[in-house]
């Protein structure tokens, strides 16, 4: 097990929300055509709110402290949030456009001692970047952001969502992410607007496509064979397990200070212009529902072959209906990965089988 | 290195974990857990303070062991951590450090 395994599942045994992960706004300059959220202030916590919780997380013993959006520079005080958070000694990642960070931002973030920066390109393309993102010349200005970031010796991560308009450019930007020297992620998780719209939807790539990226060995990174390989049986220890880390040592911080178990899961569990942060994350009902969920109580999951390998996300689950339920994207990509149907795929062709028998001829 | 003065980096994130102490290096992402005695000289670790005065006034009176067994284990302790530039070493005071500890 990996020293970072061991300090989460550290943070598992004691109850410990080691990772947080805080929008300081939701506003932003860029206009994304997959973006889930709605970028109006609808009364973001000011800065001495934010210090405020910060100073909260601490005492909680959070470590990996992600601040976003939105765009997070979008905020006047956002260097000022940033020095007080590293002078309570998080690690401090940031997710941004980088259309804000000039050589001097750049600087600060490495004076402050931000570990990471993670920005997002969807195409080395600018008429494709620039069209997800409907901002002229977006591409040019983040691709400058991180140089100016590399300069200052930070690490950057290209982060590259895939959808239908930049089908097809992972390898573009794959290369673009090697010159600027830094590691690539991609990611085809599209999810729905934070008001329940789920036309958004209708950007995820299609399932042969996502096959394609998870058999291949430079997306892959590492074995495909094995990467690919169906998961083992579960045992009974494996469905003793939890889903994941949201609620167990992971939560998210809105900018109106409402708490959810992750970015992912808008399960509100309490506000933080209401309760303090330990109240809600020990004392939420919410929370604990979700904390007391383990793979043997998913409805069509627990029964499923893929229960010990899939990566089901349980806020997507909840954004379709039901937290013990499956993730039908999910199931999507362990279908992909190994080219087996998971339980919710196989009770979904049988019931568009019933009904297709009782069609009158 | 005992008269040494040692610092903490202000490139680091460090956070009480139960009994243990988790730091990070912001400049190469390497990451420790200090046992208890770690923690103590970690937490000593001001700048101001040799790394002979930590062994004798935090290490021997807070736990039970010689002073030339905790000065030796020290020793590897600080070149380890600096190595990663998560502990400045030097001959002279050292001015500035990262804040806090908890």
């Amino acid at each position: 097990m990996s020293l970072m395994a061991q300090v989460n599942q550290r943070a598992l045994e004691l109850g410990v929300p080691i990772s947080v992960h805080m929008d300081v706004t939701y506003r932003c300059n860029e206009r994304c055509v997959h973006c889930y959220l709605d970028h109006d202030d609808r009364g973001e916590m000011s800065t001495s709110e934010i210090k405020g919780i910060l100073d909260q997380l601490a005492e909680a013993g959070v470590f990996f402290l992600t601040l976003s959006g939105g765009e997070p520079l979008m905020r006047k005080d956002f260097f000022e949030i940033v020095a007080y958070a590293r002078s309570l000694l998080f690690n401090v990642k940031l997710k941004t456009n980088g259309l804000l960070i000039g050589e001097k931002e750049a600087h600060t973030l490495r004076t402050l001692g931000v570990e990471t920066v993670q920005i997002s390109v969807y195409s080395h393309r600018p008429e494709i970047h620039d069209g997800i993102t409907k901002v002229k010349g977006s591409l040019e200005r983040t691709k400058n952001a991180i140089r100016f970031l590399r300069s200052q010796g930070l690490k950057v991560t290209v982060a590259n969502v895939m959808m239908t308009p930049n089908l097809g450019d992972q390898e573009g930007v794959r290369a673009l992410a090697k010159d600027l020297d830094c590691p690539y992620t991609l990611d085809p998780t599209i999810t729905p607007h934070i008001d329940g719209d789920m036309s958004l939807l209708k950007l995820r790539i299609p399932t042969h496509e996502i096959e394609k990226i998870m058999h291949s060995p430079e997306l892959v990174g590492g074995n495909v064979e094995e990467y690919c390989t169906p998961a083992p049986q579960a045992d009974a220890d494996t469905l003793e397990s939890t889903p994941c880390s949201a609620g167990h040592t992971a939560c998210y911080i809105s900018p109106y200070a409402d708490v959810f178990p992750c970015v992912q899961f808008p399960l509100p569990t309490g506000n933080l212009r209401q309760q303090r942060f330990l109240a809600i994350w020990n004392d939420s009902p919410e929370m604990n529902e979700v904390r007391s969920i383990r793979l043997k109580d998913l409805s069509t999951c627990s029964g499923c072959g893929h229960v010990g390998g899939c990566t089901r996300c349980p806020g997507l689950a909840y954004m379709e209906g039901n937290m013990r339920g499956p993730s039908s994207a999910d199931c999507e990509k362990s279908f992909a990965r190994t080219g087996i149907w998971s339980a919710n795929m196989i009770r979904k062709f049988e019931q568009n089988v019933a009904l297709v028998q009782i069609t009158p001829a | 290195m005992s008269d040494r003065y040692i610092a903490r980096s202000p490139r680091i994130a460090a956070r009480k974990l139960g009994d243990e102490m988790v730091v990070m290096s912001a400049a190469d992402s390497s990451l420790f857990t200090l046992n208890e005695v770690g923690t103590a000289i970690w937490q000593s670790a001001d700048g101001r303070t040799t790394l002979q005065s930590i062994v004798a006034h935090q290490v021997c009176q807070q736990f039970e062991v010689s002073e030339a067994d905790a000065m030796r284990d020290a020793e590897e302790f600080v070149t380890q951590l600096s190595r990663h530039g998560i502990l400045l070493v030097s001959d002279k005071p050292i001015e500035s450090s990262s804040g806090g500890t908890r």
